[in-house]
Formats: C-alpha cells, structure tokens, sequence
C-alpha cells in the first residue's frame, strides 16, 4: 500500500524527444530509485505541451513546477533539490524575455496565460498511452451521453448548433456536413479522420493524436452513431510514427474494455476503427484523393459531386472532418452547443490551434478562441520577433493559404476575416517573418511545395504551377522582365478558377498576397535589380569599404579568386567573377565587406 | 463495460491517478529544510505517506517546505483544509502522525497539543 505525492511529468511529445527528453526519463528513473523515492513518486510521460521551444520540459506537482530545457545533468538537482527536499531549482525555471526572474509555475507563464486550452486541454496533462487517465478527466462520458440519452439527429442538430466549422482548411459548417451523411441512402456508412497533415510548419493534428489520442477516437465515435456508420478510418500520414504508435494503442485499449467494438454502452451502436498510412503526399490531404489512398488507388482527387458524403469510401456515404474537428466533438456534446458557441465569434466559434514557427521567439503550439488578433498570437503569446529584429509579415494557413503584413496585425482572427484579406485558415500554420524574408522568395517557397505536390492530374495546376515558378526563379535571380507581375497575376486567378482540387485552387494564394501587400518588393527585384530584404543571393553585390585593413584573408577564403589587393592594402571584388557565395563575408574580422 | 454507470465507476476508481495534477482541498506540509531533515523530516515524511496511503486518503497533496525559522521546533508538519487556517505542529515524531491524521487530516479536530501556531492565508 502505497501513497503517490508527487508526479513528474516528462515531456514525450516528438519536439522534447528530439531534444533528449527520453534519457531525461532513464536518468530520473535512476536518481529517483537511489533516494528511494519510487514508492511515492510516479513518472508520467506526457504528450507536447506546445512550448516546444523550451523543450525538454520537466514538470512536478502538486506544485505544478515547470522547468525547461532539462539536461541529463540537471537531474541530480531535480530529484536531491526538489523531490526530497522541496526546494525548487530556479536555474531551470522558465523566464519570460522580458523579465529575468523565473517563473515556477505553469500557470503564470504568458505563453499559456492568453491561451484557451479546449482542445488541448489534456495534451501534457495526461498519459496518452494510459486511457485510464483519459477517463479520469471525464474521457469518453461525451460518447456514452450521446448513445444513452441522445438521438443520432439530436446528435447532428447539437453539432449544428454549436456553430463548429471544419479545422483542417475550408471552414465548412461541420454539422451540415454530418446532416449530409446522415440523410444520404445507404446501410454501410463511413467515418473518416483526416490525419494527413502536410502543411510547412503545421504540426497541432500531429501533436493531439500523440498527446490526447483517445479525444480523436472519441470524437470519432460520436460522429459514427451521429450519421449512422459503423465502421471509421484514421488516415495517418506515415511520418508520424509516434502519432500512429499511440493511435494504435488507443484503439486497442478502447476496445479491450468495450468502448470500440459491438453494443457500445449496451445501446446496439457498434463502431470499429483502422488505421490508413498514408506516404505523406500533400494531395492525399484532399477528400477525394485521401479516399482514393485508403481503396488503394493512386491518391488522386476527382471532381466533385458527387461529394463524399453521399458516394464516398467505396462508394458509400462517408463523412470527413480532420483530426481538430473531431477532438472538439466529446466536450460540445457534454459541455453543449450552447457553451461552445459562446466563445469566439459570431460566425467562428471556439478555439483554434495554431502552430507558431519561423522568426518568432515561442515556437510552439497555442490554442486561442477565434477572434483574437494576429498581434496577440504572435506578441503576447509568442513573445515577439527575436533579435530585436523587425516584424514583416505572417504567413497563415500554410502553402494555400496568404501573406499578411504589419498593418494588418489587429485583424480578428476567424474564418471570415482571413478570407477577407486573402488569406485562409486553413490547419493554421502560422509562419513568421522579419524584416531580412525576402517576399519573392518566399512565394516562391511555397510555390515550389505546391508544384512538386501537384499529383499531375489537371493541366492548370500541373503546368501552370510550373511557369509560375520559373517567373519567380527568374525574378529572384535578378532576370525579372516587365509584364512580369501582370502575367503572374493573369495565370494565378486562371489556375484559381480552373484547377480540379483545393491544392491547385490555393496555390497561386501565397503569390496573389504577397503581390497584393508587397508589391514593390516585386517591382524593386525586377525593375531596379535589387532585393530589399537583403535575401536573394543573385541580386547581391559585394563590395569592400574604406574600413579594408589589407588582412588578405577575404582573398584566401574566395573560392573563385575574385578578390585582389596587396598586403596592408585596400582589397577589391571582381563582380564578373564573384559567384556570391558570402565567404569573403563571414571571413572579414574589420566587417569591412558590404553587403547589397 | 456495458453502461455509463460502468464509465463513471470507473473513473471514480481510477480518478486518483491525475487528481494530483488538479487542486485539492486537504494538504499536508513537511518542513524539508536542513534543520527539518537533521531532526527526522525524511521519517516524518514517509510515515505520513504510509498512513495516508493505509487510510486510502488519495485526495491529500503532501507537499515540503524550506526552513521558516523555527528550527528547535522542527519537524513541523503544517495541515491545511479548505476554508481553515493552516495549522503547524511542532517536534511531530513519526508517533504523532497517526493521531494528526486522524483527528485533524480526516475528522477536522485540530491536534491542540501538538499544535503550535496558525495562519490564516
């Protein structure tokens, strides 16, 4: 018989295990063990806690003790220090940018401080490869209120009501989608979980399927009774291994004690679910080539109507929300729709998670309630640009997604708004840029992922990605032509128009807002030959200044010989030679080497 | 499990297992400070456990604390309920434990004889 008081929760999110946080837990294990201390504390791996910039992160309750970026060597002092004998290791405590001091606990760090964990609200908090924890936070009580005292209409009118909107990208109304699927004829219907997250810098669906995987199968399920399917697919891209590993052990626990399987809370509705690999093409992302994936088939998309709701898996009708959708469905059926309508706004309700990357200082994941603005989500929450540097704009909604400069950093974020300004929601990347991102350079990122993704199927996308492409490449490599810009804008609204699937429909997204909101930074490359940004390699000239001291080493570190100058002397660049390669640059201990 | 009475059964059996990492209304606190642990802390701690863990008491955070100044009095050992002033106890031996959980931790009497000071928060 023994008493637990204290938990330590390690962090097993894949960012934290990337950083080591594996050993971490061996290293616990240990020093735990030698103070003997295994008997009253427990050690909980948990899923990603969003901070992932801080990671490995370590927490301790009761107190609730967030330490950051823990080394195998600071665990000495974790277990000696703080679990024998109370005292906290404020080395390791989290300090915000702004302030020095450390900040013990979890509560009041500003990164969690404006967030609205609904969603997220387990991820970190339990052991997702224990569904007794899930339980014990209410787990699976939104599945059992449904089949034991709702209607499966009443069910999809509660969906409805709530105002929920699809996650993963369009915003469609996700209970007229269920209703679709419910009043479409058929015996064999389909529940599909789209886990086929292929977004730059996207990572909130990744993180909930390994965190808090039973609030997707949940989710799931009640969808299932909802519309009346029996059976559900969970298309997994494969390069998300631990996702899958703790998706497959869910399921398996679910069914062991009768929540998956036949006569589910003794109500006649049986479920079962499988999981799809997916190989992680970008396409297969879209409904209609994901379906194709899961028969087997190249993943290819196909016209729509007939949607798939109606002539979907095989055929049958099959309802598809992705993986955020879903995981909201368990608390809108306990909490109700009229809770969950109550946060956001009039036509975005509840939260949204967004994955903040790039140049910002809290890389992470943050769940805030639609209608926050991009300025809160990248300054309060992620703690602003690092080194002092400038902010330039926000990409959102990943490659179809839109460019969204500084004066529009108060714009409420929802559905609506976004669209508004030509961006989307989309799965909600949030890439953020500074004042060095060049703008040309960047839709020509997005647009190269977007071209080598096309699946090959529709000429607009196939070729017409292609040329834009090479407009772009040329533009940045300072061959950019007058009638440039025109002919981009021309081909991005025709392949909008008449591309097949949602992938070649947004593409031309990133260069119609950057064009819109950075033109001049098109025009300076073609028209003057001069990146603003400092970025594109092509357009650069190096020139050394008064401040040469004759070193020679600049002349050394040249690969092409393209710098000549006597000892002690003023050095001088050949630009016919100089390939830009910026070794001269680096090399220069007076920074007497300029760059334009 | 066949009904939702089976579900909340079950999570009322396995609440226990996260509860830790919510608040709670009833905690024990054990001076942890060199003076504390000089005087027997450590014993003090894990005698609290074992009773606790014997009582089946999981609702009760035992958590530690650093010196406060009163090191002849040490072990202290402060228990805190909900809407009460916290109360030390002062020269606790694993001996008193028993009664400190019983009367105070459990029945909410406060110990008056081993009771040295309280605060209200």
């Amino acid at each position: 018989m023994e008493h637990i008081r204290a938990h330590v929760l390690v962090c097993a999110g894949t960012g934290c295990v990337s950083a080591g946080s594996k050993k971490i837990e061996a290293a616990l294990r240990d020093q735990i063990a030698k103070h003997g201390l295994d008997k009253e504390i427990k050690i909980v791996e948990t899923g990603c806690h969003g901070l992932c910039e801080m990671g490995p992160l370590v927490i301790v309750y009761p107190e609730g003790v967030f330490y950051v970026r823990v080394q195998e060597s600071d665990i000495v002092d974790i277990v000696e220090q703080h679990l024998y004998k109370g005292r906290v290791v404020e080395r390791l405590l989290y300090t915000e940018h702004d302030t020095l001091e450390g900040i013990p606990s979890y509560k009041e760090i500003a990164f969690y401080k404006k967030q609205m964990r609904m969603v997220l609200a387990n991820c970190g908090q339990i052991d997702p490869e224990q569904i007794d924890e899930y339980i014990s936070v209410g787990g699976y009580e939104a599945l059992g209120k449904a089949l034991t005292t709702m209607k499966p209409e009443e069910v999809v009118d509660e969906v409805k009501k709530s105002g929920l909107r699809g996650r993963g990208g369009g915003g469609f109304p996700t209970g007229m989608k269920w209703g679709f699927a419910r009043n479409a004829p058929g015996e064999k219907k389909y529940v599909v979980c789209n886990a086929d997250e292929g977004d730059p810098g996207a990572f909130m669906d990744r993180s909930v399927l390994e965190s808090d995987p039973h609030r997707v199968i949940e989710g799931m399920a009640v969808c299932g009774y909802a519309i009346g399917a029996d059976e559900g697919y969970v298309y997994v891209r494969a390069e998300y291994p631990l996702a899958i590993k703790r998706l497959k052990n869910a399921i398996e626990q679910a069914e062991a004690i009768g929540l998956l399987g036949e006569n589910i809370f003794g109500s006649g509705f049986n479920f079962r679910l499988k999981i799809k690999e997916g190989a992680g093409a970008f396409v297969c992302g879209e409904e209609t080539a994901l379906l194709a994936s899961i028969e087997g088939k190249r993943g290819m998309p196909r016209p729509r109507p007939p949607f798939p709701a109606i002539s979907g898996l095989w055929g049958k009708p099959t309802n598809i929300n992705n993986v955020e959708t879903f995981a909201n469905i368990p608390q809108i059926i306990t909490k109700g729709a009229d809770w969950f309508a109550s946060i956001g706004t009039e036509r975005s309700k509840g939260t949204k998670v967004f994955a903040l990357t790039g140049r910002i200082n809290h890389t992470g994941l943050a769940e805030v309630p639609m209608g926050i603005t991009m300025r809160e989500i990248i300054y309060d929450i992620g703690g602003g640009i690092p080194d002092g540097k400038k902010f330039k704009a926000a990409q959102i909604g990943g490659p179809s997604g839109g460019c969204l400069p500084e004066q529009l950093l108060d714009l409420s974020v929802d559905y609506d708004s976004l669209i508004k300004v030509g961006a989307m929601m989309g799965s909600g990347g949030l890439v953020v840029m500074d004042e060095t991102t060049c703008m040309v350079d960047l839709a020509k990122f997005f647009l190269s992922f977007t071209q080598e993704e096309s699946c090959g199927k529709c000429t607009p996308c196939r070729e017409g990605t292609k040329r834009m492409l090479e407009i772009l490449t040329r533009i940045t490599e300072g061959q950019g032509k007058e009638g440039d810009i025109e002919l981009l804008e021309t081909m991005a609204r025709d392949i909008k128009t008449t591309a097949l699937c949602g992938l070649g429909q947004t593409a031309p997204n990133p260069v119609l807002s950057t064009l819109q909101y950075f033109r001049d930074e098109y025009e300076a490359h073609i028209k003057e030959k001069r990146c603003p940004a400092g970025s594109c390699a092509g357009l650069l000239e190096y020139t050394i200044t008064e401040e040469c001291k004759g070193c020679g080493l600049c002349k050394k570190a040249c690969p092409v010989e393209a710098i000549s100058g006597e000892k002690k002397g003023l050095h001088e660049i050949d630009q016919d030679k100089c390939v830009k390669c910026a070794a001269c640059f680096a090399k220069c201990p007076f920074k007497a080497i300029k760059k334009q | 499990m066949k009904t939702i009475e089976d579900l909340k059964r079950l999570r009322d059996q396995v609440q226990s297992t996260t509860r830790m990492r919510h608040d709670s209304s009833r905690q024990i606190i054990v001076g942890m400070g060199t003076c504390g642990i000089a005087a027997g802390a450590r014993e003090v701690m894990s005698t609290i456990l074992d009773e606790i863990a014997k009582r089946k008491l999981d609702d009760v955070l035992v958590r530690q604390t650093g010196c406060i100044g009163m090191c002849e009095k040490e072990v202290l050992v402060d228990v805190v309920l909900a809407g009460q002033p916290r109360i030390t106890y002062g020269n606790v031996t694993t001996a008193d434990i028993p009664k400190i959980i019983a009367d105070h931790v459990v029945n909410g009497r406060i110990v008056k004889e081993l009771a040295i000071g309280k605060f209200v928060e």
